[in-house]
């Protein structure tokens, strides 16, 4: 048991740490993006900016922060600056319930790795990405603009049917694990089945959950094929047209954020989290979880590109459709399939 | 855990979820009301927190906050709200409104008082880590009927709302 | 340990701004609001009844709570669209009308 100075100075440390991890991985989450998505469409991406332009994050930085804030006279003041905050505020809580790894032992001190190990991780997750649509919806309201507030309006729409079916096709492997712990969840799926195919819920009869997951997670996201909140062609750029400098920033970091997240619950729930084969000395096998980890969320952002490379966009209404005559049913009858399947082998 | 400084965290809450309630009623804008509402509810979040309810807390937050109050805010900027401002806030009631409020507040001034004495103390502490599981056998088991009842209840809601919004079915 | 009665107050207080709320507000989206608060005070009191004699029967109610406050916002909210749209107007004293 840790004394009470102890456990804050070492939340603290954790703190730090995670938020430059996932800041830095949020920048270069934008240049793998605009890498990626270069070469699919037959050009280099940035080059000019450091070694293959790896420094333009850098200075995509320094030049939002010099770029001047215009903030129209027909706003909504105070909403009109909080918006973009709630959208930052809530991306970058989430990660404080998200394991990256088992337990370490550094100094004498048993810890996590993760910012609190809470037996409610997963609903907590959920809660906090809830939360996340306010900023949209608020700042698409207070531009006092008709694309901001056609985009918050999408926006809320779509966050609140999708999220619908996240939810259930996460029930599946809830009801696999039995508990709502992100960490429970991931110790749940060690080992494989005759030393070959690894005992992740994907390859256990999840594999359904996890396709609908990921097209809610790219609604939720607001994302191609389904970012309709910011479509360009029809709305100029949504519910953030009004946002310069900063603040626009601010709502860009929230949404490669969420996308982080997104990837994060993806790879614990259903991709094993840090499981993987472990070999060589005692310092490479302490490294390798983490490797494996941040292997599958690259795995993941990879994939999110590619589709946006890829797909064109849904029209509204095929959205709205989609998500509550396709998926919704899709998601309860995977999760009819898994609570009998578990019943009968119990 | 042991959980530490309630007394602070609880006025806090309360102080926040008072408030909050208290801006709903007095705000002009909508918007407003429905933004301390949603103070109000996660200020409960916490106390359900602090009484143990973990489930109930994480449940308030997704489907409160996240859902009913989203519902909520997307009527209101649907609605043009700024002719709404503009007329006279409070009817003709305010009398009514302000002796209710007032009954209620000596009921509260009794339970307070009374309060120590009428109710047991603490009997049993309810499990924090089992919460979940103990609420499944529950709702699962003896109140099963409620529970297809109260599913039947949010088939009608649906069926009922889209008929009533939709200019042509 | 916060005793229970506090507990009570508070929902009690919340209980009351709904009430209030209710009876001199104008606008419905307000109205309907206050309904939300009274529901929420009323779901504490059951929290707190819960953790004191330490059964869930309490907190199984809060679920039955929330059922009906969203159905009943998913249809009140139905409602007053369809109000808007016929009157344009969100004040309850001028949908005094049976017909249109």
């Amino acid at each position: 048991m840790l004394s009470v100075g102890t456990f804050v100075l070492i939340s603290i440390i954790k703190i730090v740490i995670a938020l430059i991890v996932l800041l830095t991985a949020v920048a270069y989450t934008v240049w793998l993006e605009r890498k990626v998505v270069g070469h699919i469409q037959n050009r280099w991406g940035p080059t000019r900016v450091g070694p293959f332009g790896l420094l333009q994050p850098l200075a995509d930085g320094v030049k939002f922060i010099f770029k001047e804030d215009l903030t129209s006279p027909h706003v909504y003041r105070p909403l009109y600056i909080a918006a973009p905050m709630i959208s930052l505020i809530f991306a970058l809580t989430s990660i404080a319930v998200i394991p990256v790894g088992n337990w370490v032992t550094v100094g004498g001190i048993h810890t996590p790795l993760q910012i609190t190990d809470v037996n409610m991780g997963l609903l907590i997750v959920l809660g906090i990405t809830s939360m996340g649509v306010y900023g949209v919806a608020l700042a698409g309201w207070s531009s006092n603009s008709k694309y901001s507030l056609l985009g918050g309006l999408r926006a809320s729409a779509q966050m609140v049917s999708y999220e619908v079916s996240l939810g259930l096709s996460l029930i599946g492997v809830l009801i696999m694990a039995g508990s709502f712990s992100l960490r429970d969840i991931v110790d749940a799926q060690g080992g494989a089945y005759w030393h070959v195919i690894p005992r992740w819920n994907i390859f256990q009869g999840q594999i359904f959950a996890f396709f609908i997951y990921l097209t809610a997670a790219f609604a939720e996201t607001n994302r191609i094929p389904f970012d309709l909140p910011e479509a360009e062609t029809e709305l100029v750029a949504g519910y953030h047209t009004e946002y310069s400098a900063m603040k626009f920033a601010m709502f860009f970091m929230a949404e490669y954020a969420n996308m982080i997240t997104v990837a994060c619950l993806a790879s614990l729930l259903f991709l094993g989290g840090w499981h993987g084969p472990l070999f060589g000395p005692a310092w490479l096998q302490a490294i390798l979880p983490l490797f494996w980890f941040a292997l599958r969320i690259f795995g993941f952002l990879f994939v999110y590109i590619w589709v946006r490379g890829t797909l064109p966009r849904f029209r509204y209404d095929q959205l709205m459709a989609f998500g509550w005559k396709v998926l919704l049913p899709l998601a309860i009858a995977n999760l009819m399939i898994t609570g009998l399947i578990v019943a009968l082998k119990s | 855990m042991q959980p530490v400084a309630t007394t602070f965290f609880f006025y806090l809450l309360s102080g926040a979820a008072i408030l909050g309630g208290v801006l709903v009623i007095t705000r002009k804008n909508p918007v407003h009301s429905a933004l301390a509402l949603i103070m109000t509810l996660l200020a409960q979040a916490g106390l359900y927190l602090m009484l143990y309810a973990p489930f109930v807390a994480g449940v308030q937050i997704i489907l409160y906050a996240g859902g009913i109050m989203v519902l909520f805010l997307f009527v209101i900027m649907l609605v043009n709200i700024e002719k709404v401002q503009k007329q006279e806030q409070f009817n003709k009631q305010w009398l009514v409104g302000i002796v209710a409020a007032a009954a209620l507040g000596v009921l509260f001034v009794l339970v307070y008082m009374k309060g120590e004495s009428l109710f047991p103390k603490h009997v049993v502490r309810l499990a924090e880590e089992s919460n979940t599981q103990e609420i499944a056998v529950l709702l699962y088991g003896q109140y099963m009927f409620a529970f297809e009842i109260a599913s039947l209840l949010l088939l009608v809601a649906i069926i009922g709302a889209v008929v009533m919004a939709k200019k042509r079915i | 340990m916060v005793p229970l009665s506090y507990y009570l107050v508070l929902s009690g207080i919340l209980f009351a701004c709904g009430v209030t709320g209710f009876l001199i507000k104008r606008n419905i989206i307000t109205i309907f609001m206050s309904i939300e608060l009274m529901l929420n005070g009323v779901n504490l009191s059951f929290v707190a009844f819960a953790a004191q004699w330490g059964k869930l029967s309490g907190q199984i109610f809060v679920f039955f709570v929330m059922v009906v406050a969203a159905a009943e916002a998913a249809v009140g909210l139905a409602i007053i669209i369809a109000v808007y749209r016929t009157r344009e107007t969100l004040n309850v004293d001028q949908v005094n009308l049976l017909k249109l």
